[in-house]
């Protein structure tokens, strides 16, 4: 095997021209093959009818048709919440750190990782308002001057998140509109069609590429990565308060917030990886989102998957030094109790099975990576559950120790969960452009000026 | 066409770098209302055309801050100790400017730290917000479909893959002879001449078509709103979590002894405070034996007073002389200031709140015994009210 390090990687394959590359991006959405976006479409109904199906239950007899009873009231609810949350961090983080890093790889990639941020911070969002198990009082969540002469508890993690996760999710479709402004207007002049047209004036604003607005746009650009940045980074965190704030043993830990972080970007490149690796094959992009683009996903993915294992192995390693009894027995627990099966799948998933990408055939090869990406979504599932469940079935006061289990409508849900988040999927892929066309121009081989004025522009 | 009033003249090239170059030299012939469009950012190109820096991180800076001064000022008010609290006067503030302190774990009403999260999301969020609304309304002043360099072949290729540059006839030095002669000499190709957007006769909004359509929209949506709200959210099987598979403590239940869902406590069980009443039926053992454990304190007096107001009154009255709100509704009650009463001593007066007496029922259940002296005690305050000794004066 001879690689040459010295020679930055090339993003692209071949010799590709910009309009080359506009017609490869715009293709699906000006030619579509309707047959396979019905198909599609007919899988994430069934997938939504079934979610549809357990929320009607739901909704009629409350909470109770879930699996909680006490000691354990945050089951597969709060489980999915935290699974779907953390899948959105991958978006934000490829459009917005890589960014600030100059990663120009990303450039192939971010519009669909960001728009699968949306999705799954929507699709998140419906758990906890499920779980509130009244969800048509939910408005009670945001502060606002009412009759009951009441205001929230800003004390509150969970008041916290009501304002991390909202956040998250309108800087996010701000920052991704923002950047299909241009891309709306390069499928406003390439239509004819006079329905798309008058949509994509509308969207784009009538946005004309000129360069006294580039000059604000780029820079607003970057001031929304810069602010994204820490956001992404807080959004996790505050969710891991959720659990860090509280005394039960098992979530009271500091290590929550990076530990949680890391495990989101984990899960969240996982799922890019799951279904970027079917439609660049299903769109022909195999040249734009390349193998080298999907081998440093790998890279990422691997390297977080250390971090999480390392955060298990610190978990064990803090609940001996604390000497803390409740502490070190729910560790024990968790390892050796009634859910070692949990805890096992988790690390299994989670710290063996993503090292196999030490090995770069591994990295390459797409079905590898394709089974080992929804192994890793699985595992951080997994995580989840470990982490909401064990820590409270068996808690202080051994009288009021259980076992929890879900119940079909848990599971109904949850199949319909994914319902949510691919057919939203489904839709951008067929209605939008699927990469980012002024974003992936601006880095095509030989698209700068070669002489530079006035300094350095990067 | 020769009728419209030209907007600009515009051309195309081909490379990079010959539209850097091609910009600069506009920019040195002294043209101002000139631009490039480019289908992606070009670096340099902000020099070559001689802009200045872009006052867009300000708006930013601006929003952050708003936002940041707005979460403090929000938790800190809605958090705060009620206005009537601190200023010892009862406003009469409306109830949806009502403070509402809450003291959690003993932190103080502003607690720092606790209201970082929210300061840090509500700072990126109206930054965020602030800033892109700046960078569309008033940086760019979009939304502009009605641009006249729309539907141009210029607009075609500068959106794809070609670079141009486009003279405004607004600039000073504006002729149309020479700038299209000058753009040719930089290489310009394909030179278009804009002209301005005929002026339309009536809006399009108000076309009979468009407002149809909207008003189809509003109504259906209201319609369909209404709909759910009012009617369909109402029908069976709706049933708003009313038939849950739980047991309801008044609900029967055959099978259990009580009938009923909520069981009886075991006989025997004492509740705390409730002690078993050792005197029933014997007031004057009660009288005897009882002494009463609480002095006449202010707080036992002012508890006292809340309890008697409360129990007490509705019957005796707030002076206990029995013109309580219920007269004529039922037999009065005597006034506690008779000399019968004032002889009594407050073991007996204990008893009659425990046990009853005629048609007064007892008040074991609901009074706990210390509550009972204090409102002993508070009747014996009374009964000196009215009959104050010349000492009390001093």
């Amino acid at each position: 095997m001879s690689l040459d390090f010295s020679k930055p990687i090339p993003l692209f394959e071949g010799k590709v021209s910009l309009s080359q590359l506009d017609d490869a991006i715009a293709a699906p959405m000006e030619k579509p093959d309707n047959t396979r976006f019905l198909m599609a479409m007919g899988v994430c109904s069934i997938l939504l009818a079934i979610g549809g199906a357990s929320l009607f239950q739901l909704l009629r007899y409350g909470t109770g048709s879930w699996g909680l009873n006490s000691p354990v009231f945050w089951g597969w609810a709060i489980v999915n919440f935290v699974f779907w949350v953390g899948i959105g961090h991958a978006g934000t983080l490829i459009s917005a750190i890589l960014f600030l890093m100059r990663q120009k790889w990303r450039n192939s990639i971010a519009r669909f990782a960001e728009a699968m941020t949306i999705f799954a911070v929507i699709t998140a969002l419906t758990f906890p308002l499920l779980h509130t198990g009244r969800p048509w009082l939910a408005h009670y969540l945001l502060p606002y001057p009412n009759e009951r002469a009441m205001w929230v508890n800003f004390r509150s993690p969970l008041l916290w998140d009501v304002f991390a996760v909202s956040t998250y999710f309108t800087v996010s479709l701000v920052f991704w509109y923002v950047g299909l402004i241009p891309d709306f207007a390069t499928m406003r002049d390439r239509t004819k069609h006079k329905i798309k047209k008058f949509v994509y004036s509308l969207f784009s604003l009538g946005w004309r590429h000129s360069n006294r607005h580039w000059q604000h746009y780029e820079r607003t650009y970057l001031i929304l990565a810069g602010l994204a940045t820490p956001l992404v980074l807080s959004v996790h965190s505050i969710v891991s308060f959720d659990f860090a704030v509280s005394l039960i043993p098992g979530w009271h830990t500091t290590i929550f917030p990076p530990y949680f972080v890391a495990g989101a970007i984990f899960s969240g490149f996982a799922m890019v990886v799951t279904v970027l690796v079917v439609v660049r094959v299903v769109y022909k992009l195999e040249h734009i989102i390349t193998l080298d683009t999907l081998e440093r996903m790998n890279k990422v993915i691997m390297a977080t998957g250390l971090m999480v294992g390392y955060a298990y192995g610190m978990e064990f390693f803090i609940a001996w030094y604390s000497g803390v009894e409740a502490e070190q027995y729910v560790f024990l627990n968790r390892a050796f109790g009634p859910y070692a099966w949990a805890y096992w799948i988790m690390i299994t998933c989670n710290v063996v099975i993503p090292q196999l990408f030490w090995f770069r055939q591994v990295r390459r090869s797409v079905g590898l990576m394709f089974v080992i990406s929804i192994f890793v979504n699985i595992g951080m599932w997994f995580e989840r559950f470990v982490i909401t469940v064990t820590s409270l079935h068996r808690d202080f006061l051994p009288s009021s120790w259980g076992y929890y289990s879900p119940t079909i409508w848990d599971v109904g849900l949850y199949i319909g969960s994914f319902g949510v988040f691919f057919t939203g999927v489904v839709l951008f892929a067929r209605f939008m452009p699927v990469i980012a066309m002024a974003e992936l121009k601006a880095v095509a081989p030989g698209a700068q000026p070669t002489h530079h004025h006035g300094g350095h522009h990067e | 066409m020769s009728n419209r009033k030209l907007h600009s003249i515009t051309a195309l090239f081909d490379t990079p770098d010959s539209i850097m170059h091609a910009a600069e030299a506009v920019r040195d012939a002294g043209y101002q209302k000139f631009d490039v469009n480019t289908p992606y950012p070009l670096h340099g190109m902000d020099d070559a055309m001689g802009l200045k820096p872009t006052l867009l991180p300000f708006t930013t800076l601006f929003f952050g801050l708003t936002g940041l001064a707005i979460a403090v000022g929000f938790q800190w008010y809605t958090s705060g100790d009620s206005i009537g609290a601190i200023s010892g006067t009862t406003l009469g503030l409306p109830y949806w400017l009502e403070r509402y302190p809450l003291v959690i774990g003993g932190k103080p009403l502003f607690s720092l730290p606790a209201f970082v999260p929210v300061m840090f999301e509500l700072t990126v969020l109206l930054a965020a917000l602030g800033t892109v609304a700046c960078l569309i309304a008033i940086f760019c002043k979009l939304p502009a479909n009605g641009h006249p360099l729309h539907d141009s072949r210029y607009m075609e290729a500068t959106s794809c893959d070609r670079f141009g540059l486009c003279i405004e006839a607004s600039d000073p030095l504006f002729d149309e002879a020479k700038v299209k002669a000058f753009l040719e000499k930089l290489g310009g190709k394909d030179i278009e001449l804009i002209y301005e957007a005929p002026k339309l006769q009536i809006s399009p909004v108000s076309t009979m078509g468009f407002v149809t359509v909207l008003a189809v929209i509003a109504i259906g949506a209201s319609g369909k709103t209404w709909f759910i709200y009012n009617i369909m959210l109402y029908q069976a099987p709706w049933t708003w979590m009313d038939i849950q598979p739980k047991a309801k403590p008044q609900a029967e239940m055959a099978y259990l002894p009580s009938g009923l869902a909520m069981l009886p406590p075991v006989p025997g069980t004492v509740a705390r405070n409730f002690m078993p009443y050792a005197y029933s039926s014997q007031p004057e053992k009660a009288g005897e034996m009882l002494s009463n454990p609480y002095p006449k304190t202010s707080e036992s007096l002012a508890k006292g007073k809340t309890l008697y107001n409360i129990h007490c009154s509705v019957c005796h009255g707030y002076q206990a002389s029995g013109d309580g709100r219920l007269k004529g509704q039922f037999p009065n009650p005597p006034s506690l200031h008779s000399e019968k009463s004032k002889n009594w001593n407050d073991g007996q007066f204990f008893h009659v709140i425990t046990e009853g007496q005629n048609v007064m029922s007892g008040y074991a259940k609901h009074i706990s015994v210390e509550d009972r002296w204090h409102i002993v005690n508070y009747i014996r305050a009374l009964q000196r009210a009215l009959d104050a000794k010349e000492t009390d004066l001093q």
